[in-house]
């Protein structure tokens, strides 16, 4: 009885400072909107407040081997970004295209000559707090801020040793960071007038009205082949009115249609032609967000999976349970998570689709 | 047969709902499946919209006139759908082609692509809610506005946390402004790549923005904005989108928004809060906005390092490039579009500036060397989209159509060379050329590019 008379007087003086706290971060906003907004407590903006700065101002302590960074590269990161980073398979590559005089000058070589195919990460990010940044808010891309302070140093450390920025038997941590040098550090400049609207822009155009360019050279079209690569452009058009999409499913027609369009291989009705189904059904759930048809993105491609379970009877049950449990192992390391949002009607379309090859 | 919908009233006998039409049709083509499907439909006309083809060819002859005048039509003759049959209404199911749509190719992952506004469909200058462009960096949520926050930090005497109750309570303020992604006609900068405007210039919307002014905040948390010359803002979705904003320019007609148009923001487009920061490209309205920290010095953050710089001739790239200049483009008639035949054409586009107010938009039709100045509508607005027009009667020869527009600080669109002739050809953001279409004497128009 005295125990729990205790706890509830413990109870009640915990609620008592609480309303107490309450009251008093209501009261420290200005007399002007009285009852808006409360103060902001130092474990809510330590918990959000996670921003590193070029100055590191906000950079945690902590520390992680290039060694290290590879286990966690080769677990979580290759399977997007590559072994070495250098996949341009879902994102630009990371690393590539610097060299040990880029670190001593601060001027990456490679972005002046038109040799190097791809920008890469190395090859433009100026400051090594930026990476630090990055990784710790918002990777692995399907699990962002799953990485702790030393995860997010051993990355960066096994990064820069990509780009013998560091060497190989380097440990990176909060005290030596500083020390870092980013083989792009000199090779921003704020020189422009794209900052203050007050600053003079860079070009300008010229208000010329007659007689401005008598020879119009046109030096660039799109190739016959690309005509249809954006699917057919008259079904991304209105049907009615005086400017129709053209059928690019076929070559351009010879003379003009004439004002009723008659003639338009694209008169059909394409307004109830949207497809729904099984692909749409494969967007719509943020399948392909992982899945591509053909390629390895984050996860198999639908045609590795078809090919996987070919014959193989109990398949549709077997991948059903896993699109709703969620998996890890059998394509690789990067977990697929549970789908249990998906009705089993529609788990069922997707398996059934998947397994088809996606057709 | 089915139990009409509404009660106490009398059902005519079935005879009485056979129209002319389909007696006609009948006679002449006899009676099939399809046919008995209309008269069975006959005692529910109050459900209208049957199948196109009831309004049958009815026996005109040539030359009496147009059908569409002589004969009736379905939509005349029968009952309507009931209001609010849908509640939160949607479009003609005979615009259905204008959507927003990804350029394939353009990324591998849906989750950090583009979805680009059909800007060669719209009309006038506001941008219609579920078209207004998409650009991800890790995906959209469905946020809970019950949930969401808003914190103030850095150089403040008041950290301070909002809720949404909090910040619609607020005094606000509702403002039209064009927002555009820095790398909006990017694609183009070295050679032509896509075929319609859509593509090449659909990373571009136009609403009215309604929100309490960042200021009202800042001075609310007592910010230091002597010291303080830069912001960051912070999204709440996995990439945690962060950047630094120029204080000390857009302090002024900064907006801490939530609502677009008249509704709440689009989940995709940000809701429940979004940084609306005018004539600045698109990257920095942080979208599910959940972060303001007011500092002394810019983050070089992920997208203000690696990605949104220009690579310059030079090999040095330009940091903090953020202004969107004065562009134009013509819309209707645009890329990939046809015209039936010759004659007179309303011919239309948009114009906008980061810097300010478009004053003056001209249109060439013979490639740039000769121009006549096109009508603006009203209201022209700061940092928003004015919509110009412009006549033309099309003799049915070639022609390169441009427009060209120009902004109250007297900056004119440049020529890509232009263009080219100071930055190179290798940048992707800030590309705000003056756009060539090229008509065909067939009618068709094609995405070109003069010089």
């Amino acid at each position: 009885m005295f125990k729990l008379d205790k706890l509830s007087l413990h109870l009640g003086l915990a609620a008592l400072i609480i309303i107490t706290a309450q009251s008093s971060f209501a009261q420290s906003g200005s007399a002007k909107f009285p009852g808006i907004g409360r103060v902001a407590t130092p474990a809510e903006v330590a918990a959000w407040d996670i921003d590193v700065r070029p100055d590191f101002k906000g950079l945690p302590k902590g520390s992680g081997s290039v060694e290290q960074g590879q286990v966690i590269w080769e677990a979580k990161c290759a399977s997007c970004h590559g072994t070495f980073g250098e996949s341009n398979e879902i994102f630009t590559p990371i690393a590539g295209g610097t060299t040990k005089d880029d670190v001593k000058t601060g001027r990456v070589a490679s972005l002046k000559d038109m040799k190097q195919p791809q920008r890469t990460t190395l090859m433009k990010v100026p400051t090594v707090s930026t990476l630090w940044d990055y990784i710790y808010r918002a990777m692995p891309w399907n699990a962002p801020r799953s990485l702790t302070p030393d995860d997010t140093y051993a990355v960066v450390a096994f990064i820069l040793s990509l780009g013998e920025i560091v060497p190989d038997d380097f440990v990176l941590s909060n005290t030596n960071i500083a020390e870092v040098k980013m083989p792009n550090r000199n090779g921003m400049t704020t020189k422009h007038g794209f900052w203050n609207v007050k600053d003079k822009p860079d070009v300008n155009g010229n208000a010329c009205m007659h007689n401005c360019v008598p020879f119009v050279q046109i030096g660039s079209t799109l190739p016959d082949f690309a005509r249809n690569a954006h699917e057919n452009i008259a079904e991304q058009n209105r049907m009615y009115g005086p400017y129709r999409g053209a059928d690019t499913t076929k070559p351009p027609i010879k003379a003009l249609p004439g004002t009723s369009g008659a003639g338009l291989a694209h008169a059909a009705d394409t307004h109830s032609s949207a497809a729904k189904g099984p692909a749409a059904l494969f967007k719509n759930e943020n399948c392909s967000a992982c899945h591509a048809p053909n390629a390895k993105l984050v996860g198999p491609s639908i045609a590795d999976i078809a090919k996987k379970y070919e014959g193989q009877s109990g398949a549709v049950d077997k991948l059903m349970a896993k699109v709703k449990a969620g998996g890890a192992g059998v394509w690789g390391s990067i977990p697929m998570p549970p789908q249990a949002q998906l009705s089993d009607e529609d788990r069922k379309t997707l398996v059934v689709w998947v397994l088809s090859g996606g057709k | 047969m089915e139990k009409p919908a509404n009660q106490a009233r009398l059902v005519k006998a079935p005879e009485h709902f056979i129209s002319q039409e389909l007696i006609a049709d009948i006679n002449a083509n006899g009676l099939d499946e399809k046919r008995r499907g209309f008269l069975r439909k006959g005692f529910m006309s109050a459900i209208g919209g049957a199948a196109a083809g009831l309004v049958a060819p009815y026996a005109m002859a040539a030359g009496e006139g147009d059908p569409a005048i002589l004969e009736k039509q379905e939509w005349q003759t029968t009952l309507g759908k009931n209001v609010a049959t849908m509640p939160y209404g949607l479009p003609s199911v005979y615009e259905s082609n204008l959507i927003r749509r990804e350029s394939p190719g353009l990324t591998r992952v849906s989750a950090a692509s583009v979805a680009f506004t059909p800007l060669q469909g719209l009309f006038g200058t506001i941008t219609p809610n579920g078209l207004h462009f998409e650009r991800h960096h890790q995906g959209w949520y469905n946020l809970n506005p019950e949930t969401h926050r808003l914190m103030v930090n850095g150089l403040v005497k008041n950290p301070r946390v909002f809720t949404m109750n909090d910040l619609m309570r607020l005094p606000s303020v509702s403002r039209t402004h064009f927002i555009e992604c820095g790398a909006n006609t990017g694609l183009e900068w070295g050679n032509v790549a896509v075929p319609t405007v859509q593509y090449t210039h659909g990373m571009l919307s136009c609403c009215e923005f309604t929100g309490v002014p960042l200021k009202v905040l800042l001075d609310e948390c007592g910010a230091d904005l002597k010291k303080g010359k830069f912001l960051l803002a912070e999204g709440g979705d996995g990439s945690g989108m962060t950047r630094t904003i120029n204080l000390e320019s857009c302090l002024n007609d900064t907006i801490v928004a939530w609502a677009m148009n008249g509704e709440m923001l689009r989940p995709e487009n940000g809701f429940p809060l979004r940084l609306v920061v005018p004539g600045v490209q698109g990257v920095s309205w942080v979208k599910w906005l959940r972060r303001l920290e007011v500092g002394d010095m810019p983050w070089n953050a992920k997208d203000e390092a690696v990605h949104y710089i220009e690579l310059m001739p030079d090999g040095s790239h330009r940091q903090y490039a953020s202004i969107q200049e004065c562009k134009s483009v013509i819309t209707t008639p645009s890329g990939g579009q046809q015209l039936l035949d010759k004659g007179f054409y309303n011919v239309s586009g948009m114009a906008w500036s980061g810097r300010g107010k478009i004053t003056r938009v001209d249109v060439s039709f013979d490639g740039g060397n000769n121009w006549r100045t096109a009508r603006l509508e009203t209201p022209v607005l700061t940092k928003s989209i004015t919509r110009f027009n412009i006549d033309w009667v099309w003799d049915g020869s070639p022609a390169i159509m441009q427009s060209r527009a120009m902004d109250d600080t007297g900056y004119i669109q440049p020529s890509i060379k232009t263009l080219r002739n100071v930055r190179g050809t290798r940048s992707i953001y800030h590309n705000n050329a003056i756009q060539s279409w090229k008509l065909d004497s067939n009618g068709e128009v094609s995405n070109v590019q003069v010089g």
